[in-house]
C-alpha cells in the first residue's frame, strides 16, 4: 500500500533532508511539499495526504498550530512535529495537538517507527 | 558593495545549522529555568562588521549585558547571548532561586551570565561543529556590559564583511527577553561554501553543485 506524505518546512534544504529519510524508507510513496502554514492547508484540502510531517519553527505560525488546524481538518491526517527543540512544553503541546513529536535532525529510525505505529493505529500496515 | 554571496540553499543550510544549534541550546535553558524558552526563527544576513554592530544597537538600544565565547577553525566568529541590562537579574534569579537576597544575587551575576553564556552558546556551537563535521576550538565565556559597539571590540576591521546571524528567543512567564546573536568571519568564504556543500550532501542525498555561485 502506498501512501501520499505531506513535508511542511520553511526551508528546501530541510524539506530535502526529510524526503531522503523518506525516500531511502519508502522510495514508492508519493512526497508532496509546502514552504509554509498557508500552502499544507491548501495541499491537505487538494490531495488529502496520509500523513503530515511538519518542522516547528517557522515564521509565522508554528509547527504545533498548523498541526492541531491540519488534523481538524482532516481527522484521519497523521501528524509530526519535527524539532530539535526537545522542550517538554513544546511535546506536550505537540501531543495536546493529537501530533506526534520527532526529534531533528530526523533519522530512518524514529520515523520508521512513527510512520509503522501511526499508520498500522489508523489504517493498514505500511508495507 | 561587493558582498560575497551564498547560494539560497547554503542559506538555508546555514540558518538550520544555526537553528539546530539555538534549539539544542534552548532545550537546555529550559531545563535550568524550568519553564518554556521561545524562539524566533534565525536571520542571516551578509553585511559589514559596522551594520552588524548596527543591527543589534537598532534592536537593542539600551545598555545591555552579554556573554561571548570566539571560536576559531574552519569557520571563525564570535557568538554572543545578550539581555537589556536590566533584564539579567530575572534571568539570575530564575537560574538560582527567587528566595535569595539582591546582594547575593548581584555578587553571583557575574558567575550565573557565565554559565548560562557557555551552556548556550557551547551547546549551540557544538552542534554546529558537529553537523559540520569539524571541531572548533571555543574560547571561554566572557561578560560585557555595554552597547552594540562594546561586544565586537577587539575583533577586526569594521568594514570587513561578516555574516550575522540573529535570533530573538523570551522566557515569557519570567518576562525575560534576549537575543543570540553569531558574527561569523568570511576570511574563507570558500571553505565555508565546501563546508556547507557537505552538510547539504550528507542532509539531502544530493550534491548541490547547480546553481553553485563563486
Amino acid at each position: 500500500m502506498s501512501y501520499t506524505v505531506l513535508i511542511v518546512d520553511d526551508s528546501k534544504l530541510a524539506r530535502m533532508s526529510v524526503a531522503r529519510v523518506l525516500g531511502t524508507l519508502y522510495p514508492a510513496w508519493k512526497r508532496i511539499e509546502a514552504a509554509n502554514a498557508v500552502e499544507a492547508v491548501q495541499q491537505t484540502k487538494e490531495l488529502a495526504p496520509d500523513v503530515a510531517l511538519v518542522d516547528f519553527n517557522m515564521p509565522g505560525k508554528d509547527g504545533v498550530t498548523l498541526a492541531a488546524e491540519l488534523r481538524a481538518l482532516d481527522p484521519k491526517l497523521s501528524v509530526a512535529v519535527i524539532s530539535a527543540n526537545r522542550q517538554v512544553e513544546v511535546i506536550k503541546r505537540t501531543e495536546a495537538a493529537g501530533a506526534t513529536f520527532l526529534p531533528k535532525p530526523l533519522t530512518e529510525s524514529a520515523l520508521a517507527a512513527f510512520l509503522t505505529s501511526t499508520l498500522s493505529a489508523h489504517k493498514a500496515a505500511p508495507p | 558593495m561587493n558582498a560575497p554571496i551564498l547560494t539560497d540553499l547554503q542559506i538555508d543550510a546555514l540558518t538550520e545549522l544555526v537553528n539546530l544549534g539555538v534549539s539544542n541550546a534552548a532545550t537546555s535553558l529550559s531545563e535550568l529555568v524550568r519553564e518554556e524558552v521561545f524562539l524566533s526563527v534565525p536571520r542571516v544576513s551578509v553585511v559589514t562588521r559596522d551594520q552588524a554592530i548596527a543591527n543589534l544597537r537598532e534592536h537593542e538600544a539600551k545598555r545591555l549585558v552579554g556573554v561571548h565565547q570566539d571560536f576559531d577553525g574552519d569557520i571563525r566568529g564570535r557568538a554572543l547571548l545578550i539581555f537589556p541590562e536590566v533584564r539579567s537579574m530575572e534571568l539570575i534569579r530564575a537560574l538560582v532561586g527567587a528566595e535569595l537576597p539582591l546582594d547575593d544575587i548581584m555578587e553571583l551575576e557575574q558567575e550565573a551570565l557565565a554559565e548560562t553564556g557557555n551552556i548556550l552558546l557551547n551547546g549551540c556551537l557544538s552542534t554546529m561543529a558537529n553537523s559540520l563535521h569539524r571541531s572548533l576550538k571555543i574560547s571561554l565565556p566572557e561578560v560585557v556590559h555595554g552597547d552594540g559597539t562594546d561586544f565586537f571590540a577587539a575583533m577586526s576591521n569594521s568594514d570587513e564583511t561578516v555574516l550575522f546571524i540573529y535570533i530573538n528567543f523570551a522566557v515569557k512567564q519570567r518576562d525575560i527577553q534576549g537575543f543570540l546573536a553569531m558574527i561569523l568571519d568570511l576570511p574563507s568564504l570558500v571553505m565555508l561554501q565546501k563546508l556547507l556543500d557537505g552538510y547539504i550532501e550528507r542532509s539531502t542525498g544530493q550534491s548541490p553543485t547547480a546553481g553553485h555561485v563563486e
